[in-house]
């Protein structure tokens, strides 16, 4: 080969190389760290092109709930803001049965009070906890609330109350809407969980409802009193020291016992959220775990035991930091779809979330799940924390609401580089407090936009959140989705660590149709949490699914809502009762709320 | 000076021998084939199969394709493998294209940034670096431990002890984890962050690979023995300097700067001791 030969090539070479560095700037979509939307969309104009726009109006509905951090033993306060960061949840429930939905949150300050937000139906809400006698429950000693779901375990007709903690988890006994009754000691709960998840499932089929609740820090920690500052995960990836879990069998009369070892539960895993639903088909609610410093894990449940499935489902293969878990019916299949939030830092941490969807022919026992995140445009929030599925424009389509944010201290002093650096390290290194650089005010993954991904029904979503009014930067944790004021609308309502409970109004663009539908069991736990409705309109189907729980740390409203887009009409509703019976409604009438009870 | 050896040995040790003694180009791969084995059956620290896969089979054919082209030869490969693998294991991104491009970048630096005909930047230091600066919000590198269990990372700091020092680049290594602990201990005085913190990235599996393949690339280090110590303490120290300013990835931006700097000072050297000899011109003349 001649000199000139080569010379000739080494430049042709010099280009192509020039266009490899150049690549990145064409290969990559439009990043989710900077598409945010544009500020400046009025209300018009996001009705006109997303079909619905947020307005915050806590304020205004005589909402000024303040979500504090606990204050916890003074040998964790080098990384206090880190380890304290998680708390702040809302739950919706009915608890007076009148028909309109009302918001529980929680606070985990020493002393703090929690609030049950009852819908006094004119726009407004009145606290009513502290005389209904569940707001003073952070006491000293006995830990401080991180979560709360309801459900009816003694099927008398009014949700109850299970509160989760760092600490002494509780159950209330609802008092027909007029109070409440603690029954812990007689359901025989824990006197310690460092809980930061709990779902209310029937796993049993025997009409009453079941509890599970996932462990966080080992439950022989107590955050106030260590007796070690070897509290933190061994490993920020495949870390098996958390809190165990925990499943409880409702055998009526107030009473439960723990089962989860004998029927295959079984990790140390360090869980952050639960959910369930029937995944595979099988009759039989499936109970998937999101953990953080780990992967996730599946439950399959056959209806007396569990087996865990997450590595041969697929989604059990790269660890992240899983930190919220959501079912929706993404692509109108009739089947669920899985997101599971995790931590996105540009430049430094891109784990993405994970949208786990089925794949093509795969269903059953040999149900395999592929992450399509990054083709359906979810993939990067931020450091995500909640997220909810639910169709906010009425199209037909579920969207996607998610938090962000870690901990917003010195916005210009960032905690990354050290949090980087020792994360790294050996188990020895990372376990330990006190080898952590001092937080020092810093933020960590702070200051972040939520993100609000509206569905075209065809696999991609179109991030809006600025752009329909969702602008506000806390560091969000829970969230969950109700129509509040009974308009046919999805209204979204987020829970901020160390930060205001904030509630977005939806308006809705009016010619898109709804159709919501209230179930009650009677052979079936009354909650009816595990009853799947499938919708059949214009051609398209959706199902959902009743919820004991979802998201992170958070609950939305019993009732199912579908919205409908511009059909005035629906072929007809099929609701599988966890009971196994099968109901059918003939063309149900849109634009209103069904109250169906379980037949005969 | 050793004494040559005079015994003939006995054919069933020659036969052992031949068998012991292959090519040492192949322990390199042999090591960072035992790193992802260990790595992944012990942990799973593979982003995933596909893309692992992918960055090995673009690293293989773009080095196949451009020694054919530049130089009409047939190139050895255990090289592009061993960049193929740090770049799985090294680059974590949600999306396939930047395990692959990063391959890609990474075997073309070789034959375009090249100077005396010799490529002046590590490879997979040139091509991780890239995407950490062109396409940070897509990418990450590798930034967490591998878990609880001391057994793999004992195996592997012995396996690739072993191999580095049979491939008489030993001292490299040994100098860099010197040179490490001392500048560790400084940065501990200097922030008043806790020893432990500073020593943690080392025990890692980013600084494992980058121990034993990047600061060791035997094409992009200088000839002398001393020199290459001196260089790694130069390495060591520029990351301290970036820790000390908060850079998340410093050892891999510190070998990009010190690397190439090193080769061409030898260069220029090179050149000035050349017309010392001949009073001539400059390179390439």
């Amino acid at each position: 080969m001649t000199e000139a030969l080569v010379a000739r090539r080494r430049v042709l070479l010099s280009i192509f190389f020039v266009g490899l560095l150049a690549a990145p700037i064409f290969l990559k979509q439009p990043s989710a760290f900077r598409g945010v939307g544009s500020e400046t969309d009025a209300r018009s104009s996001a009705l006109s092109r997303y079909g619905f726009f947020l307005e915050e109006v806590a304020h205004s509905a005589n909402i000024d709930f303040v979500h504090h951090a606990p204050v916890l033993d003074a040998k964790l306060a080098p990384i206090m803001p880190e380890i304290a960061s998680m708390g702040a949840s809302v739950s919706i429930v009915d608890y007076d049965r009148d028909g309109w939905p009302d918001i529980y949150v929680v606070d985990s300050r020493d002393g703090g009070k929690n609030a049950l937000y009852h819908n006094l139906r004119d726009g407004t809400f009145k606290d009513v906890a502290a005389e209904l006698g569940i707001a003073n429950l952070n006491r000293s000693g006995s830990g401080v609330s991180t979560g709360a779901v309801w459900g009816d375990y003694d099927n008398d007709g009014y949700e109850d109350l299970l509160l989760i903690k760092w600490g002494r988890p509780e159950l209330y006994h609802n008092d027909q809407g007029r109070g409440f009754t603690r029954a812990t000691e007689e359901a025989g709960l824990p006197s310690w969980i460092n809980a930061n998840t709990a779902v209310w499932l029937d796993f049993d089929g025997d009409g009453l409802l079941d509890l599970f609740i996932g462990g966080y820090y080992s439950e022989d920690v107590d955050l106030w009193h260590v007796t070690t500052t070897k509290i933190m995960p061994e490993s920020f990836e495949y870390a098996k020291n958390g809190g165990r879990k925990y499943l409880f069998r409702n055998l009526g009369q107030g009473r439960f016992e723990e089962v989860s070892e004998k029927l295959g539960i079984d990790s140390r895993r360090w869980s952050l959220a639960a959910g369930s639903a029937d995944l595979r088909g099988s009759g039989h609610p499936d109970l998937f775990i999101a953990n953080d410093y780990g992967v996730s894990e599946l439950y399959a449940n056959d209806g007396t035991r569990f087996q865990e499935v997450g590595g041969q489902t697929g989604i059990g293969f790269a660890p992240k930091s899983g930190m919220s878990v959501a079912f929706g019916d993404i692509l109108n299949s009739g089947r669920f779809a899985i997101y599971v939030s995790n931590i996105s830092e540009e430049g430094i941490l891109i784990q993405g979330n994970n949208l786990w969807v089925p794949k093509e022919g795969s269903s059953g026992k040999d149900l395999k799940y592929e992450n399509l995140a990054g083709d359906f445009g979810v993939e990067l929030g931020g450091w995500s924390f909640g997220a909810q599925f639910g169709d906010l424009n009425n199209d037909g389509n579920l969207d996607l609401f998610v938090t962000n944010g870690f901990v917003s201290l010195d916005k210009n002093r960032s905690y990354w580089y050290d949090f980087a650096k020792v994360a790294g390290g050996h188990s020895s290194i990372i376990a330990d407090v006190k080898n952590w650089p001092a937080f020092d005010n810093r933020s960590l993954g702070g200051y972040q936009p939520k993100r609000l991904w509206i569905n075209d029904g065809a696999g991609k979503f179109a991030e809006v959140a600025r752009a329909v009014g969702v602008t506000e930067t806390y560091d969000g944790r829970a969230v969950a989705l109700a129509d509040l004021w009974n308009r046919g609308v999805l209204d979204v309502i987020v829970a901020n660590q160390n930060g205001p409970l904030l509630i977005y109004k939806n308006t809705v663009e009016p010619q898109n149709a709804w159709i919501e539908f209230e179930l009650e069991g009677v052979t079936s736990n009354r909650s009816a949490i595990g009853a799947q409705v499938t919708l059949y309109w214009g051609g398209r189907l959706q199902v959902q699914e009743v919820s004991g729980g979802s998201g992170f740390a958070a609950q939305n409203q019993r009732r199912l809502h579908f919205g409908l887009g511009k059909s005035d009409r629906v072929d007809k509703a099929v609701i599988r009762w966890p009971s196994g019976k099968i109901q059918m409604i003939e063309e149900p009438a849109v634009r209103q709320l069904h109250k169906l009870k379980e037949p005969a | 000076m050793s004494q040559p050896v005079t015994a003939t040995p006995s054919p069933k040790l020659e036969r052992w021998r031949s068998v012991l003694n292959f090519d040492n180009r192949y322990l390199a791969p042999v090591l960072i084939t035992c790193i992802l084995i260990v790595g992944h059956l012990s942990f799973g620290i593979l982003e995933s199969y596909e893309k692992t896969a992918l960055a090995i089979a673009v690293s293989i054919f773009a080095e196949i394709a451009l020694g054919k082209i530049i130089y009409g030869t047939w190139p050895h490969l255990a090289s592009a493998y061993i960049t193929g693998i740090s770049v799985g294991i090294l680059l974590r991104s949600p999306a396939a294209w930047p395990f692959g491009l990063c391959s890609a970048i990474s075997i073309t630096s070789k034959y375009v940034l090249r100077i005396r005909d010799r490529h002046i930047w590590n490879p997979s230091n040139f091509g991780i670096c890239a995407m950490l600066f062109l396409a940070g919000d897509k990418v990450a590198s590798l930034s967490i431990q591998w878990g609880n269990n001391l057994w793999p990372m004992i195996l592997i700091w012995l396996l690739g002890s072993v191999i580095v020092w049979r491939l008489r680049r030993f001292h490299i290594t040994a100098t860099y984890v010197a040179a490490f602990f001392l500048f560790a201990f400084l940065r501990s005085s200097i922030t008043g962050s806790p020893l432990q913190a500073e020593i943690a990235p080392i025990t890692g599996p980013m600084y494992q690979l980058f121990i034993f393949f990047m600061i060791t690339d035997p094409k992009t280090t200088v000839r002398s023995k001393l020199g290459r110590c001196i260089v790694v303490i130069m390495v060591a120290m520029v990351e301290t300097v970036l820790r000390l300013n908060e850079v998340v990835y410093a050892p891999y931006y510190a070998l990009f700067i010190v690397g190439p700097t090193a080769l061409l000072l030898e260069n220029w050297l090179d050149w000035y001791k050349q017309r010392g000899h001949t009073g001539g011109s400059g390179i390439g003349s």
